[in-house]
């Protein structure tokens, strides 16, 4: 490696790359081959896993579904609309409450309660946050990082919904194989409605509120109705994930508001690469069996987390997926300044 | 009614204490320190730790862990913050994972035979132990300590900033950063110390605070919430913003508290916050940037 004062790094793009961005994608197998095979990679990826593994990590992997896609509604609402969340045990907690209630007292099965609370649990959830949309930064990013920690103080202090106990035997999905692909289906459909989103011109709105928020008011479009429509559909996918998972379960209670479900997708994102949206998703399947695996060390496995998040965003910022995006659609080589 | 008032402002004081280390790094060098809870409870732990398995006296004990507090601050922007200035997420992102490891870090089991710190049997001694009544309410000391903590805290605090010269520096960059440096103040270092301080800071609220109950891991979340809630309403960065906040906090949790029950305390104060933003989304007394900033 050359990486004396008199060269430096330069970075072109493929030429493929470049014919596969028009129409032109179209007039060979080859192009078409670069563009479908990091996709199709991808989604046959996901739908052969549950094969691989023996039942214990099929659980695993339903986990990490979810925690899949937290880290993606994370990824979007910080990356793309400019707002930090720190409260994904949020969204997880009011859907999976709203479902569990709905099967418990009113003895739905999963298969209404699951939709209906994502959408009821996602209702609820922006209606919290909706007062608190008027902050950016740091300022949103405290306040949405208090929501879950305080639910949790008031249901265990009015004693609510089970208080500390949860409420227990709610009905199961029918059996491992529809658990897995239910979410893996759903991680694959959020993925792509997502990349489509953020391209539309909803999504145009949305970096710009990131980017310059006074620009927008400026332009007369109302930045907070925006906002609370990137928040609604960011928690559509953490609800779903609680509902999904208070069935996976069984059960419900307090923990469905853990600091877990706020940290993890953040380090997944990081380590993924953020704002990449795909990037998320792989980085909580990598992290989520490291965690599981390391379940017996107890709370070790919070620290490894935070350690792994730390090194990433201090030495390697970029994340895994604009790493590789960068090799696959670039070459480099050093050049004599 | 008196033991409303005596107890209100000991509550006051206590959110105070924790709050005000965490509005000094943020208003000097816009660095949101999310592992002040975490290095509260630490001094907390170490500090028993001293006493109890080293057998040093109290107040040294005090000392030292307060030091190591405060060379952690320094650490933390040394090694982390400082390749991360100006990102605000990433900032939000690191600090709050340093501060989970220190946190998780202390409920580890069984590593090299530490046995982690869990349960409800870490109690730091009392300075005085002793009770008084005043106006037909008993008193413990340690309440009073509290309440002239605070105080000494703030008189120093404000003779720091006022008449040293690195107290003025850490104003400087607070008003205008780049002036600041025309001036040859180095910013990097300003915020060193600012972190440094303010991590001693939490260190000292906790050894003043924790006496009163238990030292628990669990607590850490809980005072960073405190200290942020105290913020956000105060306005944040500005320090009368933040007293008078925590005087309001302080106050309306102990009405509610004798009113309808501890059950309340938690939503009072998230209550208190959504007013406070709903109505004057700057804070109370916060003036910084209003604009850009926060709406």
């Amino acid at each position: 490696m050359a990486t004396t004062e008199d060269t430096r790094q330069e970075r072109l793009d493929r030429g493929i790359k470049v014919r596969t961005e028009g129409i032109y994608a179209l007039t060979s197998w080859r192009e078409m081959g670069y563009l479908l095979a990091p996709r199709a990679f991808l989604i046959f990826g996901l739908l052969l896993l549950p094969l691989l593994v023996d039942s214990y990590w099929q659980r695993v992997l339903c986990i990490a579904g979810v925690y899949a896609l937290l880290a993606l509604s994370f990824d979007f609402l910080a990356e793309y609309v400019g707002l930090v969340c720190l409260g994904g045990a949020f969204f997880v907690g009011c859907g999976g409450y709203t479902a569990g209630l709905l099967n418990h007292y009113l003895g739905w099965s999963p298969f209404f309660t699951i939709p209906i609370a994502t959408v009821i649990g996602a209702v609820i959830s922006t209606l919290t946050l909706l007062p608190c949309l008027r902050l950016r930064g740091v300022y949103f990013a405290i306040v949405s990082f208090m929501f879950p920690l305080l639910t949790v103080n008031i249901v265990v202090a009015l004693n609510i919904f089970g208080g500390t106990e949860g409420i227990s035997a709610l009905a199961t999905l029918p059996n491992i194989w529809f658990d897995q692909y239910l979410i893996f289906a759903v991680v694959i459909v959020a993925l792509f409605v997502m990349r489509r989103l953020v391209n539309e011109d909803i999504g145009l709105i949305f970096r710009s509120i990131k980017d310059n928020d006074q620009a927008v008011r400026a332009s007369g479009i109302s930045i907070t109705l925006y906002k609370t429509k990137a928040v609604f559909v960011a928690s559509l996918m953490g609800c779903f994930g609680g509902a999904y998972l208070s069935h996976q379960y069984g059960w419900l209670g307090i923990s469905l508001f853990a600091m877990d479900f706020s940290i993890l997708p953040i380090a997944a994102t990081v380590m993924g690469g953020a704002g990449t949206l795909v990037g998320p998703v792989l980085g909580a399947f990598m992290l989520t069996p490291l965690s599981e695996a390391l379940r017996g060390f107890g709370q070790l496995r919070v620290v490894l987390y935070c350690l792994i998040l730390m090194g990433f965003i201090v030495y390697k910022p970029e994340g895994i997926m604009n790493y590789l995006q960068r090799k696959y659609h670039q070459f480099e080589h050093w050049k004599e300044v | 009614m008196m033991d409303i008032l005596f107890y209100g402002t000991v509550n006051s004081v206590t959110f105070a204490l924790i709050a005000v280390g965490f509005t000094l790094v943020y208003g000097v060098s816009r660095l949101p320190n999310f592992a002040h809870g975490a290095l509260y409870v630490l001094v907390g732990f170490m500090t028993w730790s001293f006493v109890n398995d080293l057998n040093l006296n109290y107040l040294l004990a005090i000392l030292i862990s307060l030091c190591i507090s405060s060379l952690l601050g320094a650490a933390i922007y040394r090694l982390v913050l400082i390749r991360l200035r100006g990102l605000p997420t990433s900032e939000i992102i690191a600090s709050f994972a340093f501060g989970l490891i220190i946190l998780e870090g202390l409920r580890l089991q069984g590593i090299g035979g530490f046995k982690g710190f869990i349960g409800p049997f870490y109690v730091l001694p009392s300075f005085i132990d002793a009770k008084f009544r005043v106006a037909g309410i008993i008193i413990d000391a340690q309440r009073f300590i509290i309440i002239g903590g605070g105080l000494a805290v703030v008189i120093m605090l404000w003779l720091f900033t006022h008449y040293t010269k690195i107290g003025l520096s850490l104003r400087a960059i607070a008003q205008d950063e780049q002036a600041a440096m025309m001036l040859g103040v180095d910013s990097d270092r300003v915020a060193m110390i600012s972190l440094s301080i303010g991590s001693a800071l939490a260190g000292l609220a906790a050894v003043i605070i924790l006496p009163l109950g238990n030292v628990t891991a669990e607590a850490g979340y809980r005072v960073l919430i405190y200290a942020l809630a105290v913020c956000i309403i105060g306005g944040l960065g500005s320090w009368g913003g933040a007293i008078l906040a925590s005087f309001v906090l302080g106050f309306a949790m102990i009405v509610s508290t004798s009113l309808f029950g501890a059950v309340w305390e938690s939503v009072v104060l998230v209550g208190t916050i959504i007013l406070i933003l709903i109505f004057k989304p700057s804070g109370l007394l916060g003036k910084q940037k209003e604009l850009e900033e926060r709406v």
